[in-house]
């Protein structure tokens, strides 16, 4: 099967829609489980890595949760491209798509769900929604896991709970995240106070790949740390209060924006447009900040008819691996190259948007 | 000084962070610094990184204790490969490494008992051994305040219990 075939075009999957997703991108909830006593894929050899997953494989294939047909495949099946566009959507992590033989992944065919086998735990399941959605994303990865424990030996201890390879993922295993979009916060240099008070209740604040990586274009993600001695629903409820608020605080700090300092704001807006359709060379990092603002701009009423949808699916194909796969040769591209050809890319599209206009004069008296 | 995580280049990252009321430091050489995400303050805790440290003398210690060397019957874990990576090799690793891992946990997480989901055939009997252990616990409260009358209905609640945990 191949997995370039399977996936969804980057302009339907920037269709989807949710709640709250003119600042939330996505939500997530992964649960680590392991078999008992096996031992775990960072320790195993690779013939007991090779057992593990011919028990996993046939047993998440067939669950229901999954459709009639998803994508099942070990990872050594991937070339790189592949891998590195699975990672760019969001469905396998950055470690698992280093894997090879002994790991695979199932997807299914929404791309709502995708289960890893052997990354750092034996599964690591994961549910994501567009906007936030978290409490639907754990009662669906809930329900895969209720019906995988009746098939496979979970490792589990009354004291502990789910036993993890990692301590830090012991207990309830959940890691429950979101994805924001917070211009407003940046440019109303509110952001590192706000990231403080994050990480007070718990929760960790991290750029657009997961762990250690850089808050580029604004997009931040936001997840528990702690799983255990607290239940899955206490921790998605509290995330979701949390998230509320940071809605509430950037669609604040926009308005504030548009009313203290709309200069600084259109200008950004506009300069930003400007190179995005102009520009013949742009690296990956200035055009995720650039785009970061042409959302902004559409969320604001600049751009008037353009749809959110578009700026997500300039996001996602300005990524490295999306961009190979649109070149006529599909040839691993020199990061000059690749430079110049994102930024023929995006003059090509922009030509679908008009130029910023100020926005019209809009209740700004009347919003809180 | 050298660095903490591989104990080869100078170490010239000094990280100082209050952790559950205890000042922990931390020295790291540039590299191990990169690599631990150090220079992204947003996306960094001190906690973190101290658990590879912290998990490893903990476990040591314990180990120490109990004449050293553990390993793992099951996987073959050592005390060693914990120490280095701070993960554990197989579900058994956490009965080998018992000793060691509540200090480790506490300032990890919220707890150090899980709550939450509980697989469903252990569903039950879980159920019971944890009203089994709060029965218990009060009983014990309810005698070293001498308030027997409690006493004896916590001590009739018990019998109740254990007898369905023996079905």
């Amino acid at each position: 099967m191949n997995i370039l075939e399977f996936l969804i075009s980057p302009a339907e999957a920037s269709r989807r829609t949710g709640p709250n997703d003119r600042i939330v991108f996505s939500s997530r909830v992964r649960l680590a489980r392991n078999l008992k006593s096996h031992p775990f894929p960072g320790h195993a050899k690779k013939a007991d890595r090779i057992k593990a997953y011919e028990i996993l494989f046939p047993a998440i294939r067939s669950l229901p949760q999954m459709g009639p047909e998803p994508f099942a495949e070990s990872l050594e099946k991937l070339t790189p491209l592949d891998k590195q566009i699975l990672v760019e959507r969001h469905l396998v992590s950055r470690e698992h798509a280093a894997k090879g033989a002994g790991s695979g992944l199932i997807l299914n065919r929404e791309e709502t769900l995708s289960v890893m086998i052997n990354e750092e735990d034996h599964l690591r399941m994961q549910s994501l929604r567009p906007g936030l959605q978290l409490r639907q994303a754990w009662l669906s990865i809930d329900a895969v896991d209720s019906d995988l424990e009746t098939r496979l030996d979970i490792s589990f201890s009354e004291k502990y709970g789910y036993l993890t390879a990692c301590p830090t993922n012991l207990g309830t295993g959940i890691r429950v995240s979101a994805m924001l979009h917070l211009p407003g916060l940046v440019l109303g240099e509110q952001i590192n106070q706000i990231i403080q008070a994050v990480n007070k209740l718990g929760l960790a604040v991290r750029g657009l790949y997961g762990e250690g990586t850089e808050a580029l274009g604004n997009i931040f993600q936001v997840s528990n740390q702690m799983t255990l001695g607290e239940a899955e629903n206490e921790i998605v409820e509290r995330i979701n209060k949390v998230l509320l608020q940071l809605v509430e605080h950037e669609e604040n700090a926009r308005q504030s924006l548009l009313e203290k300092k709309p200069k600084v704001l259109f200008n950004h807006i506009g300069r930003a447009y400007g190179v995005l359709a102009n520009a013949h060379t742009v690296s990956s990092k200035e055009t995720m900040n650039l785009l970061s603002l042409l959302r902004l701009g559409v969320d604001i009423g600049m751009f008037a008819q353009t749809p959110k949808a578009l700026v997500d699916e300039l996001f996602l194909i300005s990524q490295p691996a999306h961009l190979q796969l649109n070149h006529p040769d599909r040839e691993k591209l020199a990061a000059e190259d690749r430079d110049i050809f994102r930024a023929d890319l995006l003059r090509g599209r922009m030509k679908s948007v008009p130029t910023p206009q100020e926005p019209p004069a809009r209740s700004s008296e009347t919003a809180v | 000084m050298t660095c903490q995580f591989c104990k080869q280049k100078d170490a010239t990252v000094h990280l100082t962070q209050i952790v559950e009321n205890e000042v922990k430091k931390v020295d790291l050489c540039e590299a191990c610094a990169k690599e631990k995400g150090v220079n992204d303050p947003a996306g960094f805790s001190l906690a973190d990184l101290l658990l590879g440290l912290g998990a490893s003398q903990q476990i040591e210690e314990a180990g120490e204790a109990k004449g050293g060397g553990l390993r793992c019957a099951n996987c073959g874990y050592t005390q060693a490969d914990f120490k280095k990576s701070g993960r554990l090799g197989c579900s058994d690793c956490y009965d080998v490494f018992a000793d060691g891992l509540d200090p480790l946990l506490k300032p990890m997480h919220k707890g150090i008992r899980h709550k939450g989901k509980v697989p469903g055939p252990l569903r039950r009997a879980t159920d019971l051994n944890q009203q089994l252990l709060s029965l218990e616990k009060d009983l014990q409260g309810a005698i070293s305040r001498e308030d027997f009358e409690r006493a004896a209905q916590l001590r009739d609640q018990l019998k109740v219990v254990r007898a369905s945990a023996k079905t």
